[in-house]
C-alpha cells in the first residue's frame, strides 16, 4: 500500500472523519499544539542559546541538560500527541502539502542534529562543561537547532495556506513533484 | 466612538498592505509565532524556577536577569507584528470575543510582569519571599496561556 493510499484509507476511518468535523475538538487539538509550542520550543531556544553563550553562562551545560531538557522532552512529547492528531484529522491534504513535506525534512534534520549531539558532543562535556565561550562543535548545535525549528515552526504556520495544494492547478512541476501531487496529463 | 477608531485604523496604509499582499499577512503571522516560542522559553524558565522546577541550584533572581533581555526581545516581536496583523482587520476585531479576551489578559499581565512578578524575582531570598514567587509564577503561566490561547481562537470565529 502506497502512503497516498494508506492517507486515503486514513481519512476515511470514523475518528479522523469526526475529529475534522468536530466543533471543538480540532481547534482545541490545534491551540494545544501551539500553547505547547511555547514550552517545547521556548526550552529548546533557552537551552540553544545556553549552548551559543547568550543566556545563563554561568550554569553548566550538564546542568542545564539535567534540569531543563526534561522540560523539552515532555514538551516534544505534547507536540507530537497533538500533531499526530492534527495530521490524523485532515491526512490527504497534509501528506500532499509542500510545507508539510519541507517540515517533515527539517524535522529529520533537527533528530539528526539531537542525534549527533547527544552522542558525539554532549559525552566529552566534562572539557568544556563551564565554560561561557563554548567549543564550535557545541555552539554549531545550538545554531542549527534554533535555525531548524524556526523552520520547523514557519512551514508548520503555512500548512494551513493552500498556494500549492494539489487540486489549485496549474502548479510549477517542482511543487506537483515534490507535493507528490497525482496531476492528469494535460488533454 | 470605539468603533470609530477601529474604523480609522482600517485606514492605516500598513493595514492596506497587509492585505493586498498574498504572502505579507502568513509571514507576519508566522513571526509573531515565532516571537511567541521565544516569549514561552524566556516566561517559563523563571516561572518554572519560582514553582521549585527546573535550574532549582540557581538563584530565581540570576535565572530571571539572564532571561530578561530574551523577554523583553519576545515582547517587541510579538507588539511589532501583532500591530500590522491588527491592522490588516480591526473591524473583525472588533466584534470577536477571543480578541478581546486577548486585549483584557494583555492589559492584566504586562503591568503584572513589570510591577509584580520580575520585582517578586528579584526579592532576596527571605521569609514569604517563596511563597510569593511562587504565586507569581503560577500567575504569570495561566496569564500568557491564556492570552496565546485566546490569540489562537481569533482565527477559529
Amino acid at each position: 500500500m502506497s502512503l497516498l493510499a494508506f492517507c486515503k484509507w486514513l481519512d476515511a476511518t470514523a475518528g479522523s472523519t469526526a475529529l475534522r468535523e468536530s466543533l471543538f475538538m480540532y481547534p482545541l487539538v490545534e491551540s494545544s499544539h501551539v500553547l505547547f509550542l511555547m514550552l517545547f520550543v521556548g526550552m529548546t531556544v533557552m537551552w540553544d542559546l545556553r549552548l551559543l553563550g547568550l543566556t545563563l553562562t554561568n550554569v553548566p551545560v550538564t546542568v542545564m541538560a539535567d534540569r531543563v531538557l526534561p522540560w523539552v522532552r515532555a514538551g516534544f512529547v505534547a507536540m507530537t500527541v497533538t500533531g499526530v492528531l492534527l495530521s490524523y484529522a485532515i491526512p490527504i491534504r497534509t501528506y500532499q502539502s509542500v510545507w508539510f513535506r519541507a517540515k517533515v525534512v527539517f524535522l529529520i534534520l533537527a533528530a539528526i542534529n539531537v542525534w549527533y549531539f547527544h552522542a558525539r558532543v554532549l559525552p566529552n562535556a566534562a572539557n568544556w562543561d563551564t565554560d561561557a565561550r563554548l567549543p564550535w562543535v557545541v555552539r554549531r548545535a545550538g545554531l542549527a537547532s534554533l535555525v531548524l525549528w524556526a523552520g520547523i515552526i514557519v512551514f508548520g504556520r503555512f500548512i494551513a495556506y493552500n498556494w500549492f495544494d494539489c487540486d489549485i492547478q496549474p502548479q510549477p512541476a517542482f511543487v506537483n513533484w515534490f507535493a507528490g501531487c497525482v496531476v492528469p496529463p494535460p488533454q | 466612538m470605539l468603533l470609530e477608531f477601529f474604523q480609522w485604523c482600517e485606514t492605516v496604509r500598513l493595514g492596506r498592505l497587509v492585505v493586498e499582499s498574498l504572502w505579507l499577512f502568513p509571514v507576519i503571522e508566522a513571526v509573531h509565532l515565532l516571537s511567541l516560542s521565544m516569549l514561552g522559553g524566556a516566561v517559563l524558565i523563571v516561572d518554572l524556577r519560582m514553582l521549585g522546577f527546573g535550574l532549582t541550584d540557581r538563584s530565581v533572581a540570576e535565572v530571571f536577569r539572564n532571561a530578561r533581555p530574551w523577554l523583553i526581545g519576545a515582547i517587541v516581536g510579538l507588539i511589532a507584528t501583532g500591530i500590522p496583523l491588527f491592522l490588516s482587520e480591526p473591524i473583525k476585531l472588533y466584534y470577536s470575543t477571543s480578541f478581546w479576551v486577548k486585549m483584557s489578559g494583555l492589559a492584566i499581565v504586562l503591568p503584572f510582569t513589570f510591577f509584580i512578578r520580575n520585582p517578586a524575582a528579584l526579592s532576596e531570598p527571605v521569609r514569604h519571599t517563596a511563597r510569593r514567587q511562587m504565586l507569581a509564577g503560577a500567575l504569570s503561566i495561566g496569564l500568557w496561556v491564556t492570552v496565546a490561547a485566546a490569540g489562537r481562537w481569533i482565527g477559529f470565529s
